[in-house]
């Protein structure tokens, strides 16, 4: 005879029980579920559950002409934009062949720098708050801001950019641009000690980070967990680096790599990164030559039939574009893979095993933008 | 009748001669009951919406920000404006929520931090009960709160509810070891538990500086642990908001969740007038021992004067502590409990046993 177990039972003789954390929790940053199985406080799995965001966006890209694609990018991860927009341009400005100016080379560099410390600006700010020191969001954004400010003035708005368009910029950088961007790193310089003073120094952070979440540099590879989640576990992936894009093969810079592989290595690469990007843009931006701020383009774009791979470093990992096109206007098929899809996977594997709290901390250390997951 | 600010002695034992002339013992101290719960009633929901302003004002501070501006003269209104709104909110009621217990919980927590009120000399003579076991009965009472909380996390029927009712349980009593004990540290020295005495002792100066090195440690221990036992960050691992979305009191609302809040800031109230009363001389202004002059200058502010002041200072420290520290994770809290704080009260009282025997005190 065979014997009818009743699943509820079960979980109750092995004491575990299952929480929804999300779509509407605080420190999931958006519309993630988590189903997470519990014994007590400790994590034993979970299942991330996507798809509340979900737009369609690569399904949009099919109707949509290039310039027009750019606009969508904005929407995934918001919080490096720029870095998403100039994915796209680099494949058209591949696959059609052109040489973009030197000046856009520059100014290209430059904003996504700026762009990769707002991002991390946040993350640091939502990882305080993760943590439960409430003081650092506050910190975070009022910095935040002042790069804002710079994007506000030079291309008229502050989240969704859409700057970059294929060949080139929207419009030449505003005038004050340079002086504005000098101020904020000589600010920043001194303001990012602060953000050691409150939150890195402090005991009870490096306490609740220490060893948590361990990501083995095999489990980073295999997994594909990329940016500077990537880098706390030691995996060289910085594509900056490897496929040098833009003006990155004129500055000297190091790629951060920390071997340690927990959260606190994460939350380290991403202060070290922020220090990083300031001397990337000390490096260009004295020197951005005089020139066009775009390339001649014609109208209306036609990608000539074919398939196209293209991969820039966004501010939370590998942002690759992939476009199979049939000679139209619009792609027969365009493809995202997204950095935070691949970092979110890696979740389960690394969490298990530790408490509701540590989950949180690792959550906040992987920096989730979740419409990026479902786009 | 005398009356005088520096001293609410022969005030209140004229009230009660009157009081007792006029009519039958029973009627003057049933009069002279309700007219104390009252008081503490007013003077409960008065200290609770200062503490509510302070602490957004002391956060926006902090912070960078302003903090609350528009209701009234930098706001003061706030507080009144949020307490009318939950006033009139809803009070939902969850789905299988155990009624009696749900409904009983705020009014436990609340009751707790009520009576521990009863216990603290505000100036000399102001004070509803001198016990003369003072210490043990706030201890004891304070103590209650958990029950409250822990029912709040069962009856709730919500994990996240229940997971931050078993942290609580654990900090909680936890901590109230230390509590006791820092506070043991300076019944030592004191040699009494009665407040007004202890008060009394401190007239040639206050505990903090009298019993020197132990007296401060068991100063710095004892905040930390109160800040613990009145869950608040960055021990406020019951209510958590990033980890179990608001702990505890989740599935309050309207005037429940007001209760647990109000209960919260009158803990951290009580607590730092303990401190302030046992380690800072309470209503005791500060003196040196042979400046008689000095003494005499300092004895002008008056006692209530120098009572606010302390409490504030404490209050102060506690909310300094809570908008600058990240929160510690469960294990954390328990391992800086039993393996640190324990031990170290345990030798501090020794130390402070041998520094009374000697003499070495002040």
């Amino acid at each position: 005879m065979k014997e009818v177990i009743n699943p509820v039972l079960k979980n109750l003789e092995e004491e575990e029980y299952h929480i929804n954390m999300g779509p509407q929790h605080p420190s999931t940053h958006g519309v993630l579920r988590l189903v997470v199985s519990l014994q007590g406080e400790i994590v034993k799995s979970l299942k991330p559950h996507c798809g509340y965001i979900h737009r369609g966006i690569e399904k949009m890209c099919e109707k949509d002409t290039y310039p027009q694609i750019i606009h969508l990018t904005d929407r995934m991860d918001y919080l490096s934009a720029h870095i998403n927009n100039h994915a796209v341009c680099l494949l058209v400005e591949k696959a059609l062949e052109i040489e973009v100016p030197e000046r856009v080379k520059y100014i290209r560099t430059i904003v996504d720098e700026l762009n990769r410390i707002a991002s991390h600006q946040l993350w640091w700010c939502s990882f305080g708050m993760d943590l439960g020191g409430l003081t650092c969001f506050f910190y975070g954004l009022r910095d935040r801001e002042k790069i804002l400010d710079i994007f506000e003035e030079s291309f008229g708005s502050r989240l969704l950019h859409s700057y970059y368009t294929p060949g080139g910029l929207m419009m030449d950088i505003h005038p004050n641009f340079q002086q504005r961007v000098k101020d904020f790193i000589k600010y920043f310089r001194k303001k990012i000690k602060d953000y050691d003073r409150i939150l890195s120094g402090n005991v009870i952070m490096q306490e609740r980070t220490r060893g948590i979440g361990h990501l083995s540099l095999e489990d980073a590879i295999s997994w594909g967990v990329t940016g500077p989640s990537g880098r706390g576990s030691g995996f060289s992936c910085d594509v900056r680096k490897h496929h040098p894009y833009a003006a990155y093969d004129k500055v000297k810079f190091n790629e951060v790599l920390l071997h340690e592989g927990d959260t606190l290595a994460r939350y380290n690469v991403r202060m070290l990164e922020m220090r990083e990007s300031m001397n990337i843009i000390e490096q260009l931006i004295d020197n951005i030559p005089a020139g066009d701020f775009s390339a001649k383009m014609k109208a209306v774009i036609k990608l000539p039939a074919g398939e196209y791979f293209q991969r820039v470093e966004a501010s939370r990992g590998t942002l690759a574009v992939y476009v199979v096109s049939d000679g139209n206007k619009s792609p027969y098929r365009m493809k995202f893979r997204s950095p935070n899809f691949s970092n979110l996977s890696v979740l389960d594997h690394i969490s298990r095993g530790c408490k509701i709290a540590d989950l949180v901390a690792i959550g906040g250390s992987l920096d989730l933008v979740i419409p990026d997951i479902d786009r | 009748m005398k009356f005088s600010i520096y001293d609410f002695t022969s005030f209140t034992q004229w009230v009660d001669q009157t009081l007792r002339a006029a009519m039958s013992p029973f009627w003057a101290v049933l009069i002279e009951m309700t007219v104390i719960g009252l008081a503490f009633l007013l003077f409960y929901a008065l200290v609770g919406l200062i503490l509510v302003y302070a602490e957004r004002k002391v956060c926006a501070f902090m912070q960078n920000r302003v903090g609350p501006n528009r209701v009234g003269p930098y706001g003061i209104f706030q507080t009144i404006a949020d307490f009318i709104k939950l006033l009139m909110k809803e009070l939902v009621y969850i789905k299988d929520s155990d009624k009696l217990l749900f409904n009983l919980a705020p009014f436990i927590v609340i009751i707790a931090s009520f009576m521990a009120i009863a216990a603290i000399p505000f100036a000399k003579g102001l004070h509803a009960i001198d016990f003369d076991i003072g210490i043990l009965y706030v201890v004891a009472v304070s103590a209650l709160g958990v029950v409250g909380v822990l029912l709040a996390g069962w009856s709730s029927n919500n994990k996240y509810s229940l997971i931050g009712a078993m942290r609580s349980g654990a900090q909680i009593i936890s901590y109230e070891l230390s509590v006791g004990l820092s506070l043991l540290t300076i019944i030592v020295l004191a040699g009494t538990m009665q407040f007004s005495q202890i008060v009394e002792m401190q007239s040639t100066g206050w505990f903090i500086f009298k019993g020197h090195i132990p007296a401060f440690i068991a100063f710095v221990i004892f905040l930390i642990a109160s800040t613990a036992e009145t869950n608040r960050g960055p021990f406020d691992l019951a209510e958590a908001e990033s980890e179990l979305t608001a702990g505890f009191h989740t599935e309050y609302s309207g005037i429940k969740f007001a209760f647990f809040f109000l209960a919260e800031y009158m803990n951290m109230f009580i607590v730092a007038s303990i401190a302030a009363t046992v380690f800072w001389g309470g209503w005791m202004p500060f003196h040196v021992n042979g400046w008689e002059g000095f003494n005499h200058i300092m004895d002008y502010i008056p006692p209530f004067v120098w009572y606010a002041g302390k409490t504030a200072f404490v209050i102060w420290l506690m909310m300094w502590i809570k908008w600058t520290f990240p929160r510690l994770r469960i294990d954390q809290l328990l391992t800086l409990e039993w393996k640190y704080l324990l031990p170290i009260n345990l030798v501090n009282i020794l130390i402070m046993a041998f520094v009374v025997l000697m003499g070495w005190h002040f």
